[in-house]
């Protein structure tokens, strides 16, 4: 059965553009803030929205994705609101993704976590941090209710598991395009594209680039190779700055639909992979 | 390493399922069975990093079992750890110490001794060597009190390796007499300003350098915890601790000790001193944990008395959380055990019943580091100090028959201005803790 989330992308191919994913963490600013960010960015073009679990301990985000989950777990945010959130946004019919640290799930209970994130009409969760090794709970508790479990490959990533990796992942594969943390980059860099072909000769599963990519340029680059085309840290850093100068909200609103409708130009004009 | 033995559970089914303790004892008995070869302690251990690190933990965990096979890397190692750490370590009868204390007598294996001021000198040689072996040319390390920063510095200048050593904000200010250390051993030291600004977050920030740096970059991890293979490496590299005072112990005394007594913050000391004992099923294992302000107050650093099972820095362990998963921040007067988490290895031993773990809280540390300095001349860690409190119990309990040896593993030099502050020996530094004058 085709989800919502496996719709899109056959969708997405066949208008011969890639999706255009856009990750922002709930409560940030506050729970109500965060989801007009989203919802603001799904109606400037973004097609599938990853809705970050804030975390005390985020070793795979850098600057920008750590100060705002800092303030929003001092804002009090909790799981429940992320799955408010998600509720939210799945409301505007974009697919929603959770995105996690693996920990928080771990302790609300994969099997609970999962149910409730079914419940709130979620497609899915990128768990960065949970390996394939130790997924068998996550991926039985997915697979009762229908999400996509999310798992990365990464550039020092062996074909064996990469095998590994996309033999359990549902959705999309996650192809983290660089060594390194999250946050923006002057330029993808080579390895994505290697990385990707890789990754295909493994599976049909699409695959979406993530890691690094902040404007409508270096989203039509990626869109050559990728079915997808994940955007973070640039969104967030839009908040992050509306925050710090006191813009206000509207300002921050109108940043996050400019950036997006950027984005989503660029992954409708991919730049065909030089050979 | 170990072969899995068809009675353990997949690594999958271990992940959040809770074999029976019963199931886990009998598979404790054979202890060297631990890790099995995906890192498990039992329910606990593993790898929970993103797969960017993957490959170089799969690199490192072959590179570190074919290095302990090498007679010439074993042999490089010892030789550095006789004629550059200053192995053996002794072990002190306290006489004094026992008298005060009035119960068991107290036996000290001096890790104070070793090169650098502690046990962390063990670990960093034999990790640095191996990253020279594996042709990585720069280390990084975390560091909460310092000394496994200061042991890192130290090997790094000695085997000619570039070194960055992350530091809480909080913990250079702390420990400002350890900057300087590092720094003049050719170290650079980033202060970590995110989070909580110390160890936790610390750790969070050389993740952070490893995963883009990988390829040339060694992490260095100071304590039995993290990802695997460091739980086991570190482990290893620390046991020599309880070879040389088991094999001290029995020369002394003709026997093995009643208790042996350590302090746990991610318990590397401890599990140095644990391990070989293990199957001396009549030793009683003791951790001390870090009581802060009291277990009760929240104000602690307690993973076992105060924390749960969960997932941290890369291993299932226990750790304080809240009820959603968010790591708590731990207190300590004590940067080096100011931790939310402890090492997988510990948990197992905990959870099967080998070892036992108390609180011992700030002022019963001060106080204990006090005594120890008037009754013997030794000026400890305030780690250190931890342990000290925790043996005078177990003493008094165990009675003037019996054996107690507690792992002296670091010294106090960096803590003198903390310990003044505290006392209110500083004829400037109004106040201290009041009444807490240790001439009594």
């Amino acid at each position: 059965m085709q989800s919502r989330l496996d719709e899109r992308f056959t969708a997405a191919r066949e208008e011969g553009r890639s999706l255009l994913v856009g990750y922002l963490p709930a409560g940030y600013p506050t729970v109500d803030g965060g989801i007009a960010a989203m919802r603001a960015m799904v109606a400037a073009g973004v097609d599938v929205v990853e809705v970050g679990l804030p975390y005390s301990d985020p070793t795979l985000d850098g600057p920008v994705i750590q100060d705002a989950a800092d303030a929003a777990l001092r804002g009090g945010v909790t799981t429940t609101d992320v799955l408010r959130t998600v509720e939210a946004v799945a409301a505007t019919g974009a697919p929603v993704l959770v995105m996690s640290y693996w920990n928080p799930i771990d302790r609300y209970g994969p099997a609970r976590f999962a149910a409730d994130l079914a419940a709130a009409g979620g497609a899915g969760a990128i768990t960065p941090d949970l390996p394939p090794e130790e997924a068998a709970p996550w991926l039985a508790a997915s697979a009762e209710r229908g999400l996509a479990p999310v798992f990365l490959v990464a550039p020092s990533s062996s074909d064996a598991r990469i095998r590994l990796v996309a033999g359990i992942s549902r959705g999309f594969v996650y192809a983290a395009s660089l060594m390194g943390v999250t946050g923006t980059r002057a330029a993808v860099g080579t390895q994505a594209a290697d990385l990707v072909a890789r990754v295909r000769t493994a599976t049909e599963l699409p695959v979406a680039v993530g890691l690094g990519v902040s404007t409508g340029a270096q989203a039509a680059e990626v869109a050559g190779f990728a079915d997808g085309v994940i955007v973070g840290s640039a969104l967030v850093k839009v908040l992050v700055d509306a925050q710090r100068s006191g813009a206000g909200d509207a300002a921050a609103l109108d940043g996050i639909g400019r950036l997006a409708a950027e984005l989503a130009a660029g992954v409708r004009t991919p730049v065909p992979a030089s050979a | 390493m170990a072969t899995r033995t068809a009675a353990q559970p997949a690594p999958a089914e271990t992940a959040t399922a809770a074999p029976s303790i019963g199931a886990v004892r009998e598979q404790a008995e054979n202890w060297q069975a631990f890790p099995d070869p995906a890192g498990h302690f039992g329910r606990f251990g593993g790898r929970f990093v993103p797969e960017a690190l993957m490959a170089a933990l799969d690199e490192l965990t072959e590179a570190y079992d074919q290095a302990r096979a090498d007679e010439g890397f074993v042999a490089e190692l010892d030789r550095l750890l006789a004629t550059y750490a200053g192995r053996p370590t002794p072990l002190t009868d306290a006489h004094r110490l026992t008298e005060q204390v009035g119960g068991a007598r107290i036996l000290l294996k001096r890790e104070d001794l070793a090169h650098t001021g502690s046990h962390k000198i063990n670990n960093v040689l034999g990790q640095c060597l191996l990253a020279k072996r594996m042709g990585k040319t720069r280390v990084i390390a975390e560091t909460g009190a310092g000394q496994h920063g200061v042991a890192t510095a130290t090997a790094s200048a000695l085997l000619g390796l570039d070194c960055v050593v992350y530091m809480g904000e909080e913990d250079t200010r702390r420990q400002a007499l350890n900057v300087a250390r590092m720094r003049l051993l050719g170290a650079e030291v980033v202060p970590v300003a995110s989070g909580s600004r110390t160890l936790k977050d610390a750790i969070n920030e050389a993740m952070r350098d490893w995963v883009a740096t990988v390829e040339h970059t060694h992490y260095c991890i100071g304590s039995v915890m993290g990802p695997h293979p460091f739980p086991m490496m570190v482990r290893d590299f620390q046991r020599i601790i309880g070879v040389e005072a088991r094999a001290q112990v029995l020369e002394r005394t003709g026997r093995l000790p009643d208790a042996v007594v350590a302090c746990v913050g991610g318990g590397s000391n401890a599990m140095g001193i644990f391990h070989p004992f293990i199957p001396d099923t009549a030793v009683a294992l003791i951790g001390c944990e870090a009581g802060g302000d009291g277990v009760a107050t929240g104000r602690h650093a307690a993973a076992i008395a105060g924390g749960s099972a969960g997932v941290l820095h890369g291993m299932r362990t226990f750790l304080l959380q809240d009820e959603f998963g968010q790591t708590q921040v731990s207190h300590s007067i004590s940067a080096g055990l100011d931790y939310p988490g402890i090492g997988p290895e510990h948990a197992l031993l905990h959870e099967t019943g080998r070892a036992s773990y108390r609180v011992v809280d700030d002022a019963a540390a001060m106080a204990a580091l006090a005594l120890v300095a008037r009754t013997e001349g030794i000026l400890v860690a305030i780690e250190s100090a931890h342990a000290f409190a925790g043996a005078f119990d177990v003493a008094r309990e165990l009675g003037p028959d019996a054996t107690v040896l507690v792992n002296c593993s670091g010294r106090g030099d960096k803590d003198v201005d903390t310990a003044a502050r505290w006392f209110g020996l500083l004829d400037d530094a109004g106040g201290g803790a009041a009444g807490a004058d240790p001439r009594g």
